[in-house]
């Protein structure tokens, strides 16, 4: 999203040639060398924190993947005992595992898509300035700030079938014949098409609670975009929809291709979400869910640390996918 | 340059009015249901961000019976506003309350210490990778990248397996820690982003006037990114104070210990917890960071964004 900068210029006469270098190893350091070691030293404590308390543990989670522990005998735990591939084959095996892996991608496709869409709707709305502009965007931002908690709970509370306002207003205004319990019903049909109502659901609360993360950078980048090319295209007769299509969306995709890659990523790894709206009940358990019921119902943390282990190394798969088939759309747009 | 002439010559003898009116009849209704269509988009916007915390507000301070009788109702009169809900959600255990005081300052104490010890390390960090040349920095900001996107749920199992055998399950402290090392990278990358935007000269005034690269750091560089600080160290408490995942994990089995997202989860768990309650906790959840967030929005904004305009 950055551009790095490279060194200025006046700095730039600091650096040494490598003869130099050598000739001075023996005196004091380079100047050079003295801005490394600094460099360094500033940055160790954040460095040694997130090793310690990040990759180490990742690395330790996948020796754990290879071995049969549970929470029971955890002392017993070392690291070089008894690898075996039993919490892989128990993780493809197990029932749910295919039908969990597809609620995941429905998930985070819905979630990513709806988010970035309402995103852009909302930054092409509030794009010209008007009185009060301030305030709503301040206001759009809330759901996305508001402690995952407690808006999983107004959501809980608002769709509850019998004191719940969209039941009560969808029921009163709406024509709806009984009350819809939107958080535990896995499908239902509408015009005899099975929907899946708790999934959409929970793809629905995604789409709210993350379109402002969209729209934010979206706004951003509309608002640096330079106003006379619009100008030009809107003298020269293009309707609105076309100056959408062909002026600003262009200048937008960038950001839209970062936002989907971060937001998919997002998503994919979400735990709290669907714990807290469905328990991961009526065909809403996405594997994160999987592995906490494994860690804590199940107290096994081997087939536990296997199934995280599949989730992140499908998402690697994923996002490797994405990048190289980008690398090759550009690649053939410039060859074309 | 004969034919502009030309060209100039034809156009002066359009009357003026006659050009715009070639122009804008096509383009007004058009245009005219785009603006309907943008101001219902933003009024459907305001709606679906507004009324979620209307309706919330408004349950927490009606009383349950009138809510179970009528539930379609987003108003509330005068006098039928009761603070019972609240009293219930705040008194402490022993009182026969939820225990939320308790939480509130668990929760603060987390926050805080996450803030503080994050922007610690991150502010000196942040300077490194914005100013410093040394080498194994673009290993380092790869770090970072891949702790900001990895599943946290991959993190969590050894790490709870690792507090629970050194006995640090239950320790504030300890979920503190954690929470530093998630937010680190974020906050050096919202820092980097400022300490770049500070004229390189003035640090190299501080240098050449015989300040270290820590000295300017302190002296010169610091100073001027206290909006920045500001607005990093706020996200970082937002962060702190949201978190549930690893709040459920660490601190499920010492209750006195909860912060207010995981008291507040466990409410609907136990016994019958009227909405109302539920609406009262998730209010005292949500106020703090609703009115830090409406404090520093526009910074944070900034501080977050930085570097999107740039594609």
């Amino acid at each position: 999203m950055t551009t790095t900068r490279t060194g200025p210029p006046t700095a730039g006469s600091a650096r040494t040639g490598p003869e130099e270098t050598k000739r001075r190893r023996g005196r004091a350091p380079t100047l050079r060398q003295l801005e490394a070691r600094t460099g360094r030293l500033l940055l160790s404590p954040t460095v040694l924190i997130v090793l310690v308390i990040v990759i180490l543990p990742i690395l330790w989670a996948i020796v754990l993947a290879f071995q049969r522990v549970r929470l029971l005998n955890i002392r017993r735990a070392n690291l070089f005992s008894n690898y075996t591939l039993a919490n892989f084959e128990t993780v493809f095996t197990s029932p749910g595992f295919w039908e969990s892996l597809r609620t995941t991608l429905i998930y985070t496709i819905g979630g990513t898509v709806g988010s970035i869409l309402l995103g852009l709707v909302a930054a092409l709305a509030l794009r010209r300035p008007f009185r009060g502009r301030g305030v709503i965007r301040a206001v759009m931002l809330l759901p996305y700030v508001t402690p995952v908690v407690a808006a999983t709970f107004v959501w809980t509370v608002a769709l509850n079938p019998n004191f719940g306002i969209v039941n009560a207003w969808g029921t009163r205004f709406l024509g709806w014949d009984e009350p819809i319990a939107f958080l535990s019903t896995q499908s239902s049909s509408l015009f005899g098409i099975p929907i899946p109502t708790a999934l959409l659901t929970v793809i629905a609360f995604e789409t709210w609670r993350y379109f402002p993360f969209a729209f934010l950078f979206l706004v951003a980048r509309i608002q640096a975009i330079p106003g006379d090319l619009d100008e030009a295209a809107r003298v020269d007769g293009a309707t609105v929809w076309q100056r959408f299509r062909y002026v600003i969306l262009p200048q937008l995709m960038p950001v839209i291709a970062v936002l989907a890659v971060l937001r998919f990523i997002f998503t994919f790894n979400k735990f709290d979400d669907v714990y807290l709206l469905t328990g991961g009940g009526a065909g809403t358990e996405v594997i994160s869910v999987r592995v906490y019921e494994y860690l804590t119902a199940n107290k096994d943390v081997g087939l536990a640390a296997a199934q995280a282990v599949v989730l992140a190394l499908v998402l690697v798969f994923l996002i490797v996918f994405y990048l190289r088939s980008t690398a090759r759309a550009e690649r053939a747009e410039q060859g074309g | 340059m004969s034919a502009e002439t030309v060209v100039r010559g034809t156009e002066s003898q359009v009357p003026p009015r006659a050009a715009t009116a070639r122009k804008r009849p096509q383009h007004t209704t058009e245009e005219k249901v785009w603006g309907t269509l943008r101001v219902l988009t933003i009024v459907f916007l305001v709606l679906i961000t507004v009324m979620p915390f209307w309706y919330m507000v408004v349950l927490s301070v009606r009383p349950i019976a009138e809510v179970v009788l009528n539930p379609g109702k987003i108003w509330v009169g005068l006098s039928e506003i009761t603070t019972a809900s609240y009293q219930a959600v705040l008194r402490s255990t022993d009182a026969g309350g939820q225990g939320f005081m308790t939480f509130l300052r668990n929760s603060a104490f987390v926050a805080v210490v996450t803030t503080a010890v994050t922007l610690l390390a991150a502010i000196p960090g942040a300077y490194a990778v914005s100013r410093l040349r040394f080498g194994g920095r673009k290993i380092v900001s790869g770090m970072f990248l891949v702790v900001y996107l990895f599943p946290p749920m991959v993190l969590a199992i050894p790490l709870f397996v690792l507090f629970t055998r050194l006995g640090l399950r239950g320790s504030l402290s300890g979920l503190a820690l954690v929470y530093v090392a998630q937010t680190v990278p974020v906050a050096i990358y919202m820092l980097r982003n400022y300490f770049q935007t500070i004229p390189e000269s003035l640090e190299e005034a501080g240098l050449i006037d015989g300040l270290t690269h820590f000295g300017v750091l302190r002296r010169i560089s610091l100073p001027l990114a206290i909006p920045s600080v500001t607005a990093t160290g706020l996200y970082v408490f937002m962060i702190a104070w949201n978190e549930f995942l690893f709040a459920l994990l660490f601190l499920l089995e010492a209750p006195d210990k909860w912060t207010v997202s995981l008291g507040l989860s466990r409410l609907s768990g136990s016994i019958e917890v009227p909405s109302t309650i539920l609406m009262a906790g998730s209010v005292v959840l949500t106020v703090p960071i609703v009115v830090l967030f409406f404090f520093a929005e526009r910074k944070l904004v900034e501080g977050l964004t930085s570097g999107a305009e740039k594609g």
